[in-house]
């Protein structure tokens, strides 16, 4: 709709990749019985201690210097008070005063141009525990209860629901190149609370914002802020009010709700959690952290593309995720400098079939970047031929090994001797004498139909330049 | 209402109920332990960092280590009601 602008800020919960939970010794497995891997602590016992779990400030730090966050040297813990089950000892510890990490942003891409999304903060809190609603009674799962989240909040910089979607994306993929989180979003490790209000275009002030709480898929986000924002602009041009509200989004009705609300239910009073002593880091660990960091996409893929010698979008697609990029590299840098280019043909056509057909991933897969650096060199080399590198790759993916062992073992090396080639090519136009007759009358293509019986009749080995060429000669000389 | 502080609200937000007797006495009680850290206000305190702990210690961290966690029928024989291995409760609604 024209003449309105549409406001959008993403808090995005984000489960850090511990073995353990924020402030206890718990585990984290995922999957695990109701209610196993709980203790005093995070069930939330009178007078048991939380206790900071070193990893988890290294994991969100490391997110903040990825994001080009300034990291707080001091930082603090608040508790944030509120009744609901979730949560037994009534209250969250959060942060709220001074987070760990301030400042960042996020590059994006979409139709309507490339932007920057700033960060406002990251800081670091614990979940609340899990749960189940039946028709009677509700049930309560602690398993989750204390597991270590990063809520990185957005400053309100985005437009629409395709950037917001750009945003998750993008943040989802340096997240995962930086080994932070494993970002499984049926896992539930990416749940993001939606800001968003609609205002008239000249008009300074935001409109009113609606928060839509806790969704955990990026299709349910893009659908309910297309659903929220049609709402609210209906809403506004009759003339309406939007209320400042909580909503819910409801996938099967398609719409967004609002939730119930108790006057008073956010003022959280929050104050310093006298149980847990601040976090001072010292700038010599944080720049070793800093030293220590992965490249980031957008970079790696500019670097790929120059290293290599690939297109922009071959780069964009190999460093989509950040294990394939990896295996391309490493098989890449073990064949000659200017195959580059035909390793990516391998990558993103054969081996990305493979991966979507069997549904793993390159590292579940049984092929080595060696292997698949072997088979582009023999082909390369012409010791084996296209056909015959096309059949040996879904075994090498299935069964793993090397190309050259396979080549050895069943006699699958090309034939490219001419002399060797010659007697098939004789016998191909003895008994084709009316393709040979049609090339000669003016049919070229007839030559291409006599190379494809050669290659046949060789069971596939034989070296199809050496076979056209031979045809060439045969066509073009005596008849 | 004083304007000193609202107990009201207080109890309120910690899901209190107080008989009118109890309201009057935790006004007065309280007003008088609020005017007191309002004499605070008479120093100048600018610059000077809020105490948050007896002790100037930081960093105390745990390595991300599993211990082990606790037995679930001993947990769960804490829950007034139980259904199957959840804690059970009346049934509750979502809120904002």
């Amino acid at each position: 709709m024209t003449g309105y602008l549409i406001t959008i800020g993403l808090e995005t919960h984000v489960q850090l990749r511990t073995a353990t939970k924020m402030f206890c010794g718990c585990s984290l497995a995922f999957g695990a019985e109701p209610n196993t891997n709980v203790c005093p602590v995070c069930l939330g016992y009178p007078g048991a201690l939380p206790v900071m779990n070193r990893e988890a400030v290294r994991l969100t730090v490391v997110s903040g210097l990825m994001l080009g966050c300034e990291i707080s040297r001091r930082s603090t813990f608040d508790r944030k008070n509120y009744f609901y089950p979730d949560m037994s000892k009534d209250y969250q510890i959060s942060q709220n005063g001074s987070p760990l990490c301030v400042g960042g942003s996020v590059r994006i891409e979409t139709a309507a141009g490339a932007k920057r999304v700033r960060i406002n903060h990251i800081h670091l809190e614990e979940d609340a525990a899990k749960i189940n609603h039946y028709a009677r009674f509700s049930g309560v799962d602690f398993n989750r209860c204390g597991t270590p989240l990063m809520e990185i909040v957005s400053e309100p910089d985005l437009a629409s629901p395709d950037e917001a979607m750009a945003y998750l994306q993008a943040l989802k993929q340096i997240l995962l190149y930086a080994g932070v989180s494993d970002c499984n979003l049926e896992e539930g490790n990416l749940r993001s609370d939606v800001n968003v209000s609609v205002r008239p275009i000249g008009q300074e002030r935001l409109g009113t914002k609606v928060e839509i709480k806790n969704m955990n898929t990026f299709k349910g986000i893009y659908a309910a802020l297309e659903y929220e924002i049609a709402r609210q602009l209906a809403t506004v041009t009759r003339g309406g009010l939007i209320v400042q509200e909580t909503r819910r989004w409801d996938p099967e009705l398609g719409e967004t709700q609002p939730m119930r609300s108790k006057e008073n239910a956010h003022d959280y009073r929050y104050f310093p959690e006298p149980d847990l002593v601040p976090v001072e880091l010292e700038e010599a660990q944080v720049e070793a952290w800093r030293a220590a960091l992965p490249e980031l996409p957008a970079v790696r893929r500019g670097r790929m593309a120059e290293a290599y010698g690939i297109p922009d979008y071959d780069a964009a697609v190999l460093a989509d995720a950040k294990e394939n990029a990896d295996f391309f590299e490493a098989a890449a840098r073990a064949c000659e400098p200017r195959l580059g280019k035909t390793v990516s043909n391998w990558f993103m056509t054969e081996v990305m079939r493979l991966l979507s057909e069997s549904g793993l991933t390159i590292s579940q897969s049984a092929l080595t970047p060696s292997a698949l650096a072997e088979l582009v060199t023999l082909l390369d080399t012409r010791v084996i031929n296209g056909p015959t590198a096309k059949e040996l790759l879904p075994e090498l993916f299935r069964a793993g090994g090397l190309p050259s062992a396979l080549v050895a073992a069943r006699g699958l090396g090309q034939v490219s001797d001419a002399d060797a080639l010659a007697a098939l090519v004789q016998q191909v136009l003895s008994e084709n004498g009316k393709s040979v007759a049609d090339y000669r009358a003016g049919k070229r293509a007839a030559a291409g139909f006599l190379v494809g019986q050669v290659m046949k009749l060789s069971k596939g080995k034989a070296d199809p330049q050496v076979v056209g060429r031979l045809v060439a000669e045969r066509l073009a000389g005596a008849s | 209402m004083s304007d000193t502080i609202d107990v009201a609200y207080v109890a309120e937000l910690a899901r209190l109920e107080l008989t009118p007797d109890e309201h009057r006495l935790f006004q007065q009680q309280l007003e008088l332990i609020v005017r007191y850290v309002d004499k605070i206000g008479e120093l100048d305190v600018s610059g000077i960092e809020p105490t948050m702990h007896g002790q100037a210690v930081v960093n105390v961290f745990r390595e991300d280590v599993v211990l082990p966690s606790c037995d679930r029928e001993r947990v769960l024989g804490n829950a007034p009601e139980r259904n199957g291995y959840e804690f059970r409760l009346p049934k509750i609604v979502e809120d904002a």
